[in-house]
């Protein structure tokens, strides 16, 4: 029966796989259904309830991220009923804490006290940290909202900076659970959690305790999959803004996983790397090293010049000097005992193709087959 | 790795040994972690110490230092007792299963316990936990190879996967995981003493003159070179008179540093090609700046075989240059013109006498790297390995009976070390000792102990500990702490100042080379 498993989404009729969501069908149809707390991969919790939609002969609007696609349902994404919710759901995340960016509100003195609040917390005269990079933000672009339509919150728990890597603003927290899941259910360091259930609830490590004292391994998921600005990488947060960086797709330098990277580059430097999403073989995760381990880059120890020992201690040279150097050794040696007297580590750390050269330069100019590399090390 | 990383989260068993998942290979370790979390698999974990993913397993034996042998005979002996071997494979796939059934007649449960210290139920468990799977995956590390015995070691997993018909499936495999980013890249492209890229032995006379006029050079050596582990010993007879190395480091990454550095000095000529004055640039004579991975194009072979790229994304340091113009301006300087546009041509060009990667073009992984062997540009690369055939045709099995580590301890050395690494430093540190980070979650050298052993030498955690072998010694912080066997002590090898290399021992593997850093004999005294 081909046409058991059919929906209809805005009007168009679609097929579905058993067992897939109405966001799923949706977004492979590239109909668009905002969301916030879904997470690709992981199981819906339709907290957030941002991707609610309308679905004909249904009492209430459904989560569409933990609703599956039925046979003959008909689903409407941005009727007058949806928008409306959606409206509130943002106004209400805006309201509930540090969301300083333009959108919630600017209207005289309210807004600047609240701005004065939120200065004072972060030490910072700026706007909000992750400013133009949020999906709140962007949301409330979209539904032309602020966040003045209900009382702002107090700020329930104090910001924690006290490990090298990450800055928890619980302040800017909409406790949409991404990093809970992130953390759990993609790389399974079950490290953070929800704690004090009920009001004020707060994503905590172990019993509360400080990243750096609890299972936290500083892998960063939880960053990455932060939609707002309550997850900041530390090295990043008032320093580094999205539109003033370019982003470059590579490859891991460290471990043999080969993960995929996007390293955000800004003035010529490094400043932030962030897993590829989507991409084969991490789908968007790293480790530490990958995430953090970048300032070797541009570390102030890095050798610039080549370098010859003369007396026991090394002076700068060119490069024409240094190579006529090693080119003018290396052939002594072998005139004088011969190829097999020259060996060449090759490395683990370069590419291909400099492989393949180390290789080819040990094979047909030093004329040995002396060459390996520290793979068993 | 024979399958994809991707692959693990569909087995239904995976066994991990010899492999400290979580910290090594971190994000690979996720998808074991998520097998076992969201499709309910079941998780072998065979280490003497704690690691962490035996956090997450269903069973965890901890065997004596090196005795990985007699546990796999163990378990296959149950497996065949038992009936539980996969007979449609074993008979249309594999030859020589006669002798291997011959051979583990003798490792019944009892007697392995009695090597190995696994008790006896245990191991009968997870030979039927293993033998029961629809599709099971091996997953293991250094903790398998860097033994006396490794190559022995890697034959009887191939064994035990062989013989419940884990090769060529999804979810299955024999899968080795490589240490540093492009080791898989370095052998491929011929970085080994015994062959040419893709794996064309030196010695076959008719690869060497297909090189020969593929370079245009004639009289390509047709002699086996040395390994690392031999060329260091060979300076220090005088045999070997100049060594050019790049980007390794080998005064921290050597077995019995001491011996090491003692043959490094005696060298007539040292070239080092590094971006940082590591400890074996210091004894250089020469040192060549090199540009890191951030400033190069090019590509990286990860332990799946995925072919991926590298992408210039910073300029380098004042006069850091490419390590392959580097090579090549020392190789035209030599007489052979080397001289390439970019990363590119030379891909080109490798590509040519590389069959495995002759399909992969730079455009064809701008989005997506793509698994050798890819013979040509149609062919879509290969994830799983062995599927229809094994390379040779039929699976050998090999009968293989255990043999203990090259040393074992006693009255003086009564203590077992093993060595590895942590999650929060890499290889000898050169790279992440320069974030503070890093350095903020993994200062110092510790030595990990049980806290029976620590009771018994009268230490306290935090105290300073001499811990010393037949070669040398070094001091280093009490790390008391349930991971270790007692026994055993565990040191990471990363920090130059507290080497564990200057202990380890350099045994080698007969055939890989590899250093036995997994076991050696040492004592422990309170450091003053
Ligand atoms: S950094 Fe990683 S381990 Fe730590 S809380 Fe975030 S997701 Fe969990
Ligand atoms: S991010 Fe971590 S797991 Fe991934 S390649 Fe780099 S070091 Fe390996």
């Amino acid at each position: 029966m081909a046409d058991e498993n059919r929906l209809v989404i805005n009007g168009n009729e679609l097929r579905f796989e058993p067992g897939e969501t109405i966001l799923e069908v949706a977004r492979r149809n590239d109909i668009d259904i905002p969301t916030l707390c879904y997470l690709k991969g992981a199981t819906p919790t339709g907290a957030c309830r941002v991707c609610v939609v309308e679905v004909e002969g249904a009492r209430t609007l459904v989560a569409s991220c933990a609703t599956p696609a039925a046979k003959g349902m008909v689903v409407h994404t941005e009727s007058p009923k949806v928008v409306e919710a959606r409206k509130m759901i943002i106004q209400l995340l805006l309201s509930s804490g540090n969301h300083n960016c333009a959108v919630r509100g600017s209207d005289g003195v309210d807004w600047t006290a609240f701005q004065l609040k939120v200065q004072a917390e972060d030490s910072s005269e700026e706007l909000c940290p992750v400013w133009g990079d949020c999906r709140l933000q962007d949301l409330a672009y979209r539904y032309q909202v602020s966040g003045d339509a209900f009382e702002g919150t107090p700020t329930p728990y104090p910001m924690e900076t006290v490990n090298p890597f990450i800055v928890r603003d619980f302040s800017r927290c909409i406790l949409c659970g991404r990093c809970v899941q992130a953390c759990n259910e993609v790389q399974v360091n079950n490290a953070i959690n929800f704690g004090y259930r009920g009001s004020p609830t707060k994503i905590v490590a172990a019993e509360d305790k400080p990243l750096r004292d609890s299972d936290c391994v500083f892998c960063g998921e939880c960053v990455q999959a932060c939609p707002v600005g309550a997850l900041v990488e530390k090295n990043v947060r008032y320093q580094v803004r999205p539109w003033e960086t370019e982003k470059v797709r590579t490859t891991c330098t460290y471990c043999g996983v080969g993960c995929q990277l996007e390293l955000h580059v800004k003035d010529g430097k490094v400043v932030n790397v962030t897993g590829a999403e989507g991409a084969p073989p991490n789908y968007g995760s790293l480790c530490v090293k990958g995430r953090f381990g970048y300032d070797f880059i541009h570390s102030e120890e890095r050798l610039t010049k080549p370098l010859i020992k003369e007396d026991g201690r090394f002076r700068e040279a060119t490069w024409e000097e240094a190579l006529d150097r090693v080119a003018g050794r290396l052939s002594e040696i072998k005139d004088q005992s011969g190829p097999d007297s020259i060996g060449v580590f090759t490395s683990a750390r370069i590419t291909n193709e400099e492989n393949y050269i180390a290789n080819k330069f040990t094979r047909a100019v030093l004329k040995t087959n002396n060459i390996d590399h520290c793979a068993r090390l | 790795m024979t399958n994809t990383i991707g692959c693990i989260e569909k087995a239904d068993v995976i066994l991990v040994t010899g492999s400290n998942t979580t910290e090594n290979h971190p994000v690979l370790s996720s998808f074991v972690k998520r097998a076992v979390k969201s499709r309910g698999a079941r998780l072998i974990a065979v280490d003497p110490r704690r690691v962490k993913i035996a956090r997450h397993a269903h069973m965890h034996l901890r065997q004596n230092l090196g005795t990985d042998v007699a546990w796999i005979n163990g378990m296959m002996n149950v497996i065949i007792a038992e009936d539980l071997y996969d007979k449609a494979f074993v008979e249309s796939r594999t030859e020589k299963f006669e002798e291997l059934k011959k051979l583990v007649i003798k490792y019944t449960p009892d007697y392995v316990e009695a090597i190995a210290g696994i008790p006896a139920q245990q191991l009968i468990d997870a030979a039927r936990m293993y033998a029961g799977a629809g599709v099971a995956s091996i997953v293991y590390c250094m903790g398998i190879t860097q033994h006396s015995h490794g190559t022995d070691n890697v034959k009887s997993l191939a064994n035990l996967s062989m013989l419940c018909g884990n090769l060529g499936m999804e979810g299955g495999g024999v899968n080795p995981l490589r240490g540093q980013n492009n080791v898989q890249g370095a052998c491929d492209m011929g970085g080994l003493p015994n062959v040419y890229p893709a794996y064309q032995p030196v010695s076959d006379l008719a690869i060497a003159k297909k090189f020969e006029e593929a370079w245009g050079v004639s009289g390509l050596p047709t002699k086996v070179g040395l390994q690392v582990t031999e060329m260091v010993p060979k300076a220090h007879e005088g045999e070997i008179k100049a060594l050019y190395i790049i980007g390794e480091n080998p005064l921290v990454s050597d077995p019995d540093l001491n011996h090491a550095e003692e043959s490094i000095a005696k060298l007539e000529f040292l070239v080092v090609q590094d971006i940082f004055m590591t400890e074996t640039a210091k004894m250089a004579h020469v040192v060549l700046p090199s540009k890191c991975f951030a400033e190069k194009d090019g590509t990286f072979s990860n332990t799946e075989r995925r072919v991926q790229r590298v992408r210039t994304a910073v300029p380098p340091p004042a006069e850091a240059w490419d390590d392959w113009k580097i090579i090549c301006e020392i190789g035209s300087r030599m007489g052979l013109p080397m001289a390439y546009e970019n990363s590119e041509a030379i891909f080109e060009e490798l590509r040519k006498v590389t069959p495995s990667y002759a399909g992969i073009t730079y455009a064809r992984i701008d989005q997506e790297g793509l698994h050798w062997p890819c013979p040509n540009e149609e062919h879509p690369g290969t994830p799983v390995l062995h599927k229809e055939q094994f390379t040779r045709g039929k699976g050998l099995f090999h009968a293989i009976e255990y043999t203990p580590p090259a040393e074992l301890t006693d009255d003086r050395y009564p203590m077992y070390l093993t060595t590895g690494r942590l999650l929060y430093q890499y290889h000898t540190g050169t790279m992440t000792m320069k974030s503070e980070g890093l350095n903020d979650r993994a200062p110092e050298c510790f030595v990990e102990i049980a806290p029976v052993d620590a009771a018994r030498l009268g230490l306290d955690d935090g105290a300073r500990v001499k811990v010393a072998s037949r070669r040398g010694g070094i001091k280093a912080v009490v790390q008391i702490s349930s991971k270790a066997r007692p026994g055993t002590v565990f040191i990471p090898f990363h920090y130059a100042q507290a080497a564990a290399n200057r202990l380890t021992h350099a045994a080698l593997d007969p055939i890989s080379g590899i250093p036995e850093f997994k076991v050696c004999a040492v004592k422990l005294e309170k450091a003053a």
